[in-house]
């Protein structure tokens, strides 16, 4: 089975966020890692593309300067190639314009199964996988805790507000996964030197049959065009326990009536 | 974009209009003069009172989906009715499973772009502005949409109060589905109610959170044992859910749930930006962390800097003995 794993390398979480002055898009600059969320995806693809006991791991990604380096790190983990679309006329694009790019570049994986995490760590806006699934005509199940793949069918454990439904969708779909629900498996010094050699198709706007007003500022039709610090919430009392600070905890709730 | 008419994509539960639908529709009626929903189910008719009630005039029915998951039918059922010329200026959608595969299946069938993560949402010069909290709450960002068509809007729970304007029962109005060919192909087998003792996460008064700092997996039996004796709800930082010690349905934060309860109680929790945009809406905020240094401090009315394994089993102890 042929499984694609949408990925996104962004920058590192743990370095303060700061916007462009001019165009207030995210900036990345220096070394983009693997998304975090992604890690999960990426090590369900290849659990599933081992228990079907043949296929490989396609990443598809998008991002800017060609970058590979979260790439490199899935590719170790195990995927067997990858395919990155890197293009000037990219920057600004929305989560709409990087669904067109992305379903555009799995439709040239042609997998079975399509799988992303339900939204990205720097964007968070958790639309994309279900426009990709829209544009390729393909259904979707977002949200899985469980996946298995059997008789051309996908079944899905997916996450409602009450619990979770077991969900049944044929094959090729798309599927989207939430933290937690593998272990990713850390690439292994032998993986990291096999994913040097592995193939990381470089792609174009134009190779993909879009055109540039599809994409970047142009297709986005939206803006943001204010930023401002919010109210800031002060801090209160900080007290060091010596033994008795859970007294201090049980009087503010008295004094809030909540005991 | 003139915001006159505005959608509302109503997701119910039980026979009644959710929690965040009717903060949706109430939002609604401060943005438009016509405000009118988009429901589905086998029994549309049984919530056309509560829609009404909180200002839809009506209430489209796109019918009972059966096992069909909403996201591929609602969508084009709403595509449709733009197509026909039935258009509206905005269409409001909560931030929820469903909704947002519904927004962005819209998004695709309709070529618009959509603005997610909307903490609240105003009219500026005639335009619907969306408003968004970023890098942790500590700054607000203002978008809007730039060309014509719906815009299409996906709104966090708790962003607005849900006020009835006592208007009378929306007019279900039947709309037809068009062909979804395969994407509509998920079928759903079994529905599984995980028992959860406990008001909700989202309506709690007081929510108790656990994170990293907890240590280890089986600690989280503290969060629950004092969620309890507080009548809290229990949640978790997006650290220890990735790690896999409880479900993704307990996260607060950014990814996860946004909480405005009178008391938060982070314990164990550094105070991670993805965390803060979820839980800084509480009412009060009290930390218990060791890390003197921890970002959470600056926010919480009471900081206690101390070890979580010998502060929370003391304040157990306590409550237990209050009886």
């Amino acid at each position: 089975m042929n499984v694609a794993v949408c990925v996104k390398q962004i920058p590192d979480p743990a370095a303060p966020g700061s916007l462009q002055p001019d165009t207030k898009n995210l900036v990345r600059e220096g070394k983009l890692i693997l998304d975090d969320s992604d890690s999960y995806g990426v090590e369900m693809s290849l659990q599933l593309a081992e228990r079907a006991g043949g296929g490989e791991v396609t990443l598809v990604s998008m991002a800017p300067h060609e970058e590979t380096s979260g790439l490199r790190t899935a590719l170790a983990m195990g995927a067997a190639k990858a395919i990155l679309v890197s293009d000037d006329v990219l920057a600004g694009t929305d989560a709409l314009g990087t669904a067109k790019v992305l379903a555009a570049a799995i439709k040239r994986a042609e997998p079975d199964l399509v799988v992303a995490a339900t939204e990205s760590t720097d964007g968070y806006t958790g639309t994309t996988p279900a426009q990709v699934a829209e544009l390729l005509g393909l259904p979707s199940v977002t949200f899985a805790k469980k996946i298995d793949v059997s008789d051309g069918k996908v079944r899905v454990e997916r996450q409602t507000e009450a619990g979770f439904d077991e969900v049944e969708c044929p094959l090729p779909a798309v599927v989207t996964v939430t933290a937690g629900v593998v272990e990713p498996r850390y690439p292994s010094f032998k993986g990291i030197m096999a994913a040097k050699g592995k193939p990381v198709e470089q792609l174009k706007v134009a190779d993909l049959g879009l055109t540039p007003d599809q994409v970047g500022v142009a297709g986005a039709r939206e803006e943001v065009f204010d930023v401002a610090a919010a109210e800031e919430r002060k801090a209160g009392e900080v007290v060091v326990d010596e033994g008795d600070a859970y007294e201090r905890i049980i009087a503010f709730l008295e004094q809030l009536k909540l005991l | 974009m003139a915001t006159d008419k505005v959608w509302v994509v109503a997701e119910s539960s039980g026979g009644a209009p959710t929690s965040l639908t009717l903060e949706l529709l109430t939002k609604a009626r401060s943005l438009g003069s016509v405000v009118e929903a988009v429901a589905w189910g086998d029994d549309v008719a049984s919530t056309a009172g509560a829609l009404g009630s909180h200002g839809a005039s009506k209430a489209y029915d796109v019918g009972d989906l059966g096992n069909a998951l909403p996201g591929s039918r609602v969508a084009a059922a709403i595509a449709a009715q733009i197509a026909a010329g039935n258009a509206p200026d905005v269409i409001l959608i909560g931030t929820t499973y469903d909704g947002r595969d519904i927004a962005g299946r819209l998004s695709a069938r309709i070529d618009r772009p959509v603005l997610t993560n909307l903490v609240d949402l105003t009219v500026e010069d005639g335009v619907p502005v969306a408003h968004h909290a970023i890098f942790g709450g500590v700054q607000m960002a203002k978008s809007r949409f730039t060309g014509d068509g719906p815009g299409i809007f996906v709104v966090r729970a708790k962003s607005f109060a849900a006020e009835p304007d006592g208007g009378s029962a929306a007019e279900v109005v039947p709309v037809e589905v068009p062909d979804t060919g395969a994407t509509d192909a998920a079928r759903v087998l079994e529905r599984h109610v995980e028992e959860r003792s406990g008001p909700q996460l989202d309506e709690a008064e007081i929510v108790v959170s656990g994170g990293r700092g907890l240590g280890q997996a089986d600690k989280y039996e503290m969060i629950e044992e004092l969620a309890k004796l507080l009548k809290a709800a229990p949640g978790a930082s997006r650290a220890i859910v990735d790690a896999g010690w409880v479900p993704y349905a307990y996260q607060v934060g950014q990814t996860g749930k946004t909480v405005k309860p009178t008391v938060y109680l982070a314990v164990g929790i550094s105070g991670a930006t993805q965390h803060m945009v979820g839980m800084k809406g509480a009412k009060n905020i009290i930390a218990i962390n060791k890390d003197q240094e921890a970002p959470i401090f600056s926010i919480a009315d009471l900081g206690i800097v101390g070890d979580v394994h010998k502060v929370v089993p003391k304040l157990i102890e306590a409550l237990k003995a209050r009886g």
